[in-house]
C-alpha cells in the first residue's frame, strides 16, 4: 500500500487545472492581475509539485532537462524575436503598433504584449524549474521516513 | 471624518507579519523557519491586497510563498536542519546595526506622502500619463499590463534576460541535477519510480551530505 495514495490522488487531480490557470493567468493578463511571469511561476509550480508527489526522475520523464535548457533561451529569443519582427515591419524596435494594420483597435498592441509575453512565460517556467532541477537533483528523493 | 475600517486590516496584516518576522528569527528549526518565510510571503501578499496592488500580490504569492519556499527547502535538504546556534556577542553588534537604521527610517517617515494620496511624487507626472492615456495607446483595460509589456518592453525585455542569466549561473554552478550520472548510473531508463533511482544517486548523497555532517559535528 503506497503511503502517499492521497496526495497522488489528489495531486494528479490538481496538476492539470494548475496548468489551466496558468494558461488563464497568461492570456488574460490583459484585463486583470497577472501576466507572463505569473503564468510561468504557476507551470513551473504545476512541475515542481509533480516531482514533489512523483519523484525527480518522474518529473524528468515528463520534462526533460533538455527541453528546460531550451526553453531558458527560447523564452529570450521569442521576446527579442518580436522586437526584430517589429524593425523589419519598418516600425521601432518593440513598438507593437505596426503588428497588424488595426490601428483604430490597437490589435498590434494587443498581439505584440501577447507575444512578448509568452516570451517571459517560457523563460520564467523554464528558469523555475531548471533552479528546482539542480537543487532538488543533489540529493536523493525523502524517504517515506522524513515525511 | 468618516472611519476607513480597512485600515485596520493593514494593522492587522502588518502585526502579523512583525510576529510572523520575529518568529522566524528565533527560530533555530530550519523547516519551520523555512515555513514560516512562506507565511511571511503569504501575509504580505494579503496585504498588498489590501493595498490595491494585485498584481504584485499575485507576484508575491506565487514566487514569495510558492516557488522560493520549496526551493529554499530543497536547499535545506542539502546541509543541516538545525541552525548553529550563534554568539553572545554577535547579538550586541547585531542591535546596534538594526538600532540605528530603524531611527533611520522612522526619521524618513514624515517625509513619506499620505497613504493613498493621488498627487503624490511616485503618483504624479509618468503615472498619471499612463493611467490617461493607456485607452487610448494600447486599448486593454490592465494598465500594469500596459505599463509592463509594451510602455516598458525594453525594461521588461531586460528582466527577461536577467532570469535567464540567473539560471545559467544556477546551472553553471550546481549543474542539472545529473552530473553524478557517469560514474554512478549504468542502469538502463527504469520506469520504476523514486526509489529504484537510489542506487544510482548514491554518490551524490554521500558528496552532498559530507558538508553538513562535519557542521554537526562542529556543533557536538
Amino acid at each position: 500500500m503506497n503511503p502517499h495514495l492521497i496526495l497522488r490522488v489528489v495531486s494528479k487531480l490538481l496538476i492539470p487545472m494548475i496548468v489551466v490557470y496558468g494558461f488563464y493567468v497568461h492570456f488574460h493578463g490583459d484585463y486583470s492581475a497577472g501576466g507572463g511571469f505569473q503564468a510561468g511561476v504557476i507551470l513551473a509550480v504545476a512541475v515542481i509539485l509533480y516531482a514533489l508527489i512523483f519523484g525527480m526522475e518522474e518529473a524528468k520523464k515528463a520534462v526533460p532537462p533538455a527541453a528546460v535548457k531550451i526553453g531558458t533561451a527560447l523564452g529570450v529569443f521569442i521576446y527579442v524575436g518580436v522586437g526584430f519582427v517589429t524593425l523589419f515591419l519598418g516600425g521601432n524596435f518593440l513598438d507593437f503598433d505596426v503588428l497588424h494594420p488595426d490601428l483604430a483597435h490597437k490589435s498590434g498592441q494587443h498581439i505584440g504584449i501577447i507575444w512578448v509575453e509568452i516570451g517571459v512565460l517560457v523563460t520564467v517556467a523554464s528558469v523555475m524549474v531548471a533552479v528546482f532541477y539542480a537543487f532538488a537533483g543533489r540529493v536523493p528523493d525523502m524517504s517515506d521516513e522524513e515525511w | 471624518m468618516e472611519l476607513d475600517l480597512t485600515q485596520f486590516l493593514d494593522y492587522a496584516l502588518i502585526l502579523m507579519l512583525f510576529a510572523v518576522g520575529i518568529a522566524v528569527v528565533r527560530m533555530r528549526n530550519l523547516f519551520a523557519a523555512v515555513m514560516l518565510t512562506g507565511v511571511y510571503s503569504l501575509l504580505s501578499a494579503a496585504w498588498f491586497v489590501s493595498l490595491d496592488a494585485v498584481d504584485v500580490a499575485f507576484t508575491e504569492a506565487a514566487v514569495g510563498a510558492g516557488i522560493s519556499t520549496v526551493l529554499m527547502l530543497a536547499a535545506m535538504l542539502l546541509t543541516a536542519r538545525e541552525a548553529e546556534p550563534s554568539g553572545r556577542g554577535r547579538h550586541w553588534a547585531a542591535l546596534a546595526v538594526v538600532s540605528v537604521a530603524g531611527a533611520a527610517m522612522l526619521f524618513a517617515v514624515p517625509d513619506m506622502p499620505v497613504y493613498g494620496d493621488a498627487n503624490s511624487i511616485p503618483n504624479s507626472y509618468v503615472g498619471h500619463d499612463y493611467l490617461e492615456r493607456t485607452p487610448d495607446d494600447i486599448a486593454i483595460p490592465n494598465v500594469v499590463t500596459a505599463v509592463l509589456a509594451s510602455y516598458r518592453s525594453f525594461d521588461t525585455m531586460g528582466e527577461t534576460s536577467v532570469i535567464f542569466a540567473a539560471a545559467v549561473a544556477v546551472m553553471l554552478l550546481l549543474g542539472m541535477g545529473d552530473k553524478a550520472k557517469p560514474q554512478g548510473k549504468k542502469q538502463a531508463p527504469n520506469p520504476a519510480p523514486a526509489s529504484a533511482s537510489k542506487p544510482a544517486t548514491k554518490t551524490t548523497r554521500k558528496s552532498a551530505r559530507k558538508p553538513a555532517k562535519t557542521k554537526a559535528e562542529k556543533k557536538s
